[in-house]
């Protein structure tokens, strides 16, 4: 691999028995992934896969993606000692990986920029995605923007009158909206609009999916441009702290802010890393987004990944204060993870999400979005009984801008 | 052999096309569902293809989506599908039947359950949509050496160096989508249907039957031309959801365009 590029996705030889090793050559992690989708499709992902490996091995992409990441993204983003959370819990020392700090206020712009030069180098011409809370609506627009290419972004009805101020950001971007009716309107029925797009437009269009999940070679190149977020974090805090944090932490809707920061540390085996899904009105309600912790296999979206569905194998919409985290499913790596013990995963309620919402906001002056919050409300759960030497890294993958007006609701607050 | 290709022999010997009609196992209930199967081979369906519902059919437009839909609301399961396919196996042995869906509620319920299972109430083929032949240790191997049929389908995008892939496991017949795109949508451009099956001909022989935006006898008549069979499902599904308020006339109306269709396919 040329020298940039091995800096860029990381050369190192995998330790024996490492975590990092997927995917194999048929997108599995262990059960996991796979290439589940329609034969139309199956050309297309194939096609996908040869450009992202050429596209690995290419000096030039990487030089391309590193001058955008620093001077358009604003990267590296920040790794903050949050001083008065850590006097506040009174515990483990608190850093927070500042991603909310990049450029359109989220992670998800590290992926977008990857997928469309790839987009460009394949020659598409039409750019598709699917969102959620519209952080990656807003990045995908961003970048479509960015290089000229026309862009339609499908999101839930549901979601459109939660995110309202993300959806005119998308369109001030030149994105064109389509919202999605069929299901709850929300996220999984956004995803299946954007795959009934991308059958139809075959030629033309390049989709650009927002998590590590869909199929082969999706889960694994949006990881690997995620996982900046992880190798800066392991430099930034060799250079502040002079080791390895002890402890991460990331919230997880799809998960890839959490894979993002995860994948360079799942190696060094001393790491604790945990995940925090999102616990809706609670686990034991049938109203939470907990995928792991409620779900089972299945198969959806291209991927055999675990899955909320009821005894039919009928998927069932999930819940989540959180636009970001309402997936019923979960990338596939991240189950992986999960059954081999190596990341711990956890959740946080829709309450605790609010809570932690505001005591940040307070506490340090950063407004987060509503997905990390449910991260942070788990750092609140162990960080007090933590020594003061104890590292806690938190991925603040996002800032709260868009969730003003829905937190107001929650509040009772009439704006 | 199979009823698959006993019934295509047949058609063969009497130069004659299939028609293969599209239901949504369950849609509109239980009920009215049975009674629409049981009324298609009259109707002239010669193969039934019968929909097993999935909350997240993608590869689907939004007929056969409602469809399924209105099937899990009317309590609709993967179990009820196979009682079914037993009900109509007891008053009829020729017709074949297809079960087509989407790999989850099968991975759900058991794969070898579901293939013992459908292989006794009598269930012919498979065709499931999220599972191309990357994938075909997980259903497609075992239901073959179990007797069923795996039906594949061959799109416009599956090219001449896929396309042994593709075929490659593939048995009772090759379905070919008709155009890029998802079922009910935009009418398929004949003579590039007639291309790509003449292209798919010369590297199988198995029947080739069409489906994917055909709605009209008058379409139906033309895709047969150049093919072993049409398939037929969103216009079929459509006369349920416009029958919602009168639902009396609901198994007429869809056997009676079920007879047209069966007509146009044969019409010289």
């Amino acid at each position: 691999m040329p020298r940039r590029a091995a800096k860029i996705w990381g050369s190192e030889l995998a330790q024996e028995n490492s975590y990092r090793e997927g995917p194999d050559d048929k997108g599995r992690f262990g059960l996991y992934g796979g290439r589940f989708v329609a034969e139309t499709l199956m050309p297309l992902i194939l096609d996908l896969e040869a450009a992202y490996e050429a596209a690995k091995q290419d000096d030039g992409f990487a030089a391309q993606l590193q001058d955008l990441q620093t001077h358009y993204v604003g990267r590296p983003s920040p790794l903050y000692f949050a001083e008065r959370l850590t006097e506040h819990y009174g515990g483990a020392k608190i850093y927070l990986k500042r991603d909310e700090l990049n450029h359109t206020g989220s992670h998800k712009i590290n992926n977008c920029l990857g997928q469309i030069l790839l987009a460009k180098r394949m020659g598409k011409t039409r750019i598709i995605a699917e969102t959620g809370a519209g952080q990656h609506g807003v990045a995908v627009a961003t970048v479509a923007a960015r290089f000229g290419l026309p862009c339609t972004v499908f999101m839930g009805a549901t979601d459109i009158e939660r995110q309202k101020p993300n959806v005119f950001r998308m369109k001030l971007l030149g994105a064109d909206i389509r919202p999605v009716t069929s299901g709850a309107g929300t996220l999984k029925d956004a995803m299946n609009e954007a795959l009934r797009d991308w059958v139809t437009h075959v030629e033309d269009t390049f989709y650009i999916i927002g998590t590590v999940a869909g199929p082969h070679p999706y889960p694994a190149m949006v990881r690997d441009f995620q996982s900046i977020i992880g190798r800066e974090t392991k430099q930034q805090m060799q250079e502040r702290e002079g080791r390895l944090p002890d402890t991460l932490i990331a919230c997880i809707g799809g998960g890839s802010n959490a894979m993002g920061l995860f994948h360079p540390f799942l190696d060094d085996r001393e790491v604790t890393i945990i995940g925090v899904e999102a616990g809706g009105f609670g686990l034991d309600t049938p109203d939470h987004a907990a995928s792991l912790a409620g779900g089972a296999p299945g198969i959806l979206h291209g991927n055999r990944t675990y899955l909320l569905q009821d005894d039919d194998g009928q998927i069932i919409e999930g819940h989540s204060i959180s636009a970001g985290l309402d997936y019923p499913g979960i990338g596939p790596e991240h189950a992986y993870l999960r059954d081999t013990g190596r990341v711990n995963y956890v959740s946080a309620t829709d309450a605790e999400a609010l809570e932690a919402f505001q005591l940040i906001t307070r506490l340090e002056g950063i407004i987060p979005a509503l997905e990390p919050s449910h991260a942070l409300a788990h750092v609140g759960k162990i960080a007090g009984d933590l020594p003061p030497e104890h590292l806690l890294v938190m991925n603040m993958c996002g800032r709260g801008d868009k969730d003003v007006f829905a937190v107001a609701d929650h509040l009772n607050v009439t704006l | 052999m199979s009823r698959i290709d006993d019934l295509f022999a047949d058609l063969q010997s009497r130069n004659r096309k299939a028609f293969i009609a599209f239901i949504t196992a369950g849609d509109p209930d239980v009920q009215m569902s049975a009674e629409i199967l049981a009324g298609l081979p009259a109707a002239g369906a010669d193969i039934i293809e019968l929909g097993m519902p999935f909350t997240d059919p993608m590869a689907d437009g939004p007929a056969i989506q409602a469809a399924s839909q209105r099937a899990l609301a009317a309590g609709q399961t993967l179990q009820g599908t196979l009682n079914m396919v037993a009900d109509f196996r007891a008053e009829n042995d020729t017709t074949p039947i297809v079960l087509m869906g989407y790999y989850n509620p099968i991975y759900h319920y058991g794969v070898d359950k579901f293939i013992a299972e459908a292989k006794q109430v009598g269930v012919d083929g498979l065709i499931i949509v999220d599972l191309p032949a990357e994938e075909d240790g997980e259903l497609c191997l075992p239901a073959m050496q179990a007797g069923l049929n795996f039906i594949r389908l061959a799109t416009p995008t599956t090219d001449d160096k896929r396309l042994p892939h593709v075929l490659n496991n593939t048995s009772g017949f090759v379905y070919y989508v008709s155009i890029t795109g998802i079922t009910g949508a935009a009418a398929p451009q004949q003579q590039a249907v007639a291309d790509n099956i003449a292209r798919i001909k010369q590297q199988t022989q198995l029947p080739v039957c069409v489906g994917f935006g055909i709605r009209t006898p008058e379409q139906a008549a033309a895709l047969a031309a150049s093919s072993d069979g049409v398939v037929v499902g969103s216009a079929l599904v459509d006369v349920i959801a416009e029958t919602a308020e009168n639902r009396a006339d609901t198994v007429k109306q869809v056997l009676a365009l079920a007879s047209a269709l069966a007509e146009g396919v044969n019409k010289k």
